[in-house]
């Protein structure tokens, strides 16, 4: 039986698919619980009770939700092109998806160990852009044409520094692989991970996410005052829902990779505790609860300031970042925190 | 070849598994539930009266500008990705010719600030 897993093909594939079906299930079962808990933690900011009737403590609202999708009517616009219509959402919950595959859960806990993980994670949420530029555009309708143009802008804007802020942590670990990452910053705990040296890099990054993935208080393309729900207006049924899937998959991997990049992914935060999975969904949650709170604390941006932040702020930012961390690690400053290469490469 | 194509099956395997589920739910709503489409529900969406424009119109140049920008920055760091790996390998030469590479760069992001390029007003 263990040979029939490990040596034939047909074996190797059902193996492979049951890994997949080990990590997209519990996503998928978390990201409802996630729902649940931004809508809360909301609620309560605005001293509301939030969701409280389905299920104790309104636990299974998310659950209800999906059923109430399923069973609505999907309403296709009359000059929609129909096959972009449908291909948007789908592409925009598969490429959520798919940059699963190479996050690491614990050592060598990961599914597709490629060299190139970090680019790959990269790309795909480069091309995320297009699920939102295809909805807007195939619907035929103004207001999620106007609202794709703007997150297609936004997007791309934010992307460039979030590419810098990796090369930084590139050049530190000299590798591309997360687990080389997130073992380059094993050593004294806490301190050893990169939140310290890349210190500044932290909060670019994570405001930066927060504008890659539309999340308040950058959620322009869907700005309920002005532009009613941005690309998504045409949409409804199960392809809105993959399209928010999609959107809170993003949020989650967002976490993952502040996680993995500067907060040392598995590690345990003092020496004396064991390393562990648990750690890294720790971290996640944490990063989810900032993410939370960030909504519902903060106002909406407004667009022109959005660019400008985007473009003068944190581009000349991380650009001066990446320089001064490669002459760090070139000249070997502070003791060779900028240079992990003994232990990465 | 074999060790390689090894290592990337998985993200097929997964894209699969993803596709697969994304077309179940669309259909389970398809299936599901129910349809009477009729003029008023499927035209498009507008502020209380029917949309008389074709909504695939003209926009602003400012939005092809961004993308000329971007596109020039994502290729800096496509070029940025290979050097930060080989950093350790590529020595003093490599490293001071992506400092010019920079400072080129650099210039230019300067001149298009000077030039408005990045202002929305």
């Amino acid at each position: 039986m263990y040979e029939f897993f490990t040596t034939t093909n047909l074996g190797i594939a059902l193996t492979i698919v049951g890994q997949v079906l080990l990590i997209v299930v519990p996503l998928l079962v978390a990201l409802a619980f996630l729902l649940y808990y931004d809508r809360k933690v909301w609620a309560a900011v605005q001293m509301r009770r939030g969701p409280n009737v389905v299920g104790a403590f309104g636990l299974l609202q998310s659950f209800a939700d999906f059923l109430k999708y399923v069973l609505k009517e999907i309403v296709v616009p009359a000059g929609a092109d129909k096959f972009v219509f449908f291909l948007a959402p789908m592409l925009s919950f598969v490429l959520a998806m798919v940059a699963w595959a190479v996050i690491p859960f614990n050592d060598r806990w990961v599914l597709a160990d490629v060299n190139v993980a970090i680019l790959f994670v990269f790309a795909v949420s480069s091309l995320e852009v297009y699920g939102v530029i295809m909805g807007g555009w195939a619907s035929n309708s103004k207001y999620p044409f106007l609202g794709s143009l703007r997150s297609a802008a936004q997007m791309i804007s934010y992307e460039v520094s979030i590419g810098l802020i990796i090369i930084g942590v590139i050049i530190s670990t000299g590798s591309m692989n997360f687990g080389d990452i997130v073992r380059a910053q094993d050593g004294a705990g806490l301190f050893s991970w990169y939140w310290l040296p890349h210190f500044p890099m932290v909060f670019l990054f994570l405001i930066s996410a927060m504008a890659e993935t539309n999340r308040p208080p950058f959620d322009l393309p869907e700005a309920e005052s002005e532009l009613v729900a941005g690309y998504q207006v045409e949409y409804s049924s199960t392809p809105f829902l993959l399209f928010m899937i999609g959107e809170y998959v993003a949020i989650v991997l967002m976490c993952t990779l502040v996680s993995i990049l500067f907060f040392g992914g598995w590690l345990s935060p003092i020496e004396a505790i064991p390393d562990g999975a648990l750690w890294l969904i720790l971290k996640i949650f944490f990063f989810f609860t900032i993410f939370a709170m960030v909504k519902a604390i903060t106002p909406r941006y407004r667009y022109d300031q959005l660019m400008r932040i985007g473009w003068k702020v944190f581009l000349p930012l991380s650009l001066i970042w990446v320089v001064l961390v490669a002459f760090f690690a070139q000249y070997g400053a502070f003791w060779g925190t900028y240079a992990r290469w003994t232990v990465g490469g | 070849m074999e060790d390689l194509l090894r290592e990337y099956l998985p993200i097929v395997i997964f894209l699969a598994v993803a596709v697969g589920l994304g077309l179940v739910l669309v259909l389970a709503a398809a299936v599901l539930a129910v349809r009477h489409p009729d003029p008023e529900k499927v035209s498009a969406y507008e502020c209380g009266f029917n949309a008389f424009d074709d909504a695939r119109m003209k926009f602003d140049v400012r939005f092809y500008l961004v993308s000329i920008l971007f596109i020039i920055f994502d290729l800096e760091i496509a070029f940025l990705f290979p050097w930060a790996v080989a950093f350790k390998d590529v020595g003093m030469i490599g490293f001071w010719s992506m400092m010019v590479f920079l400072a080129v760069l650099t210039i230019g992001f300067a001149y298009e600030w000077k030039k408005g390029a990045l202002e929305w007003e």
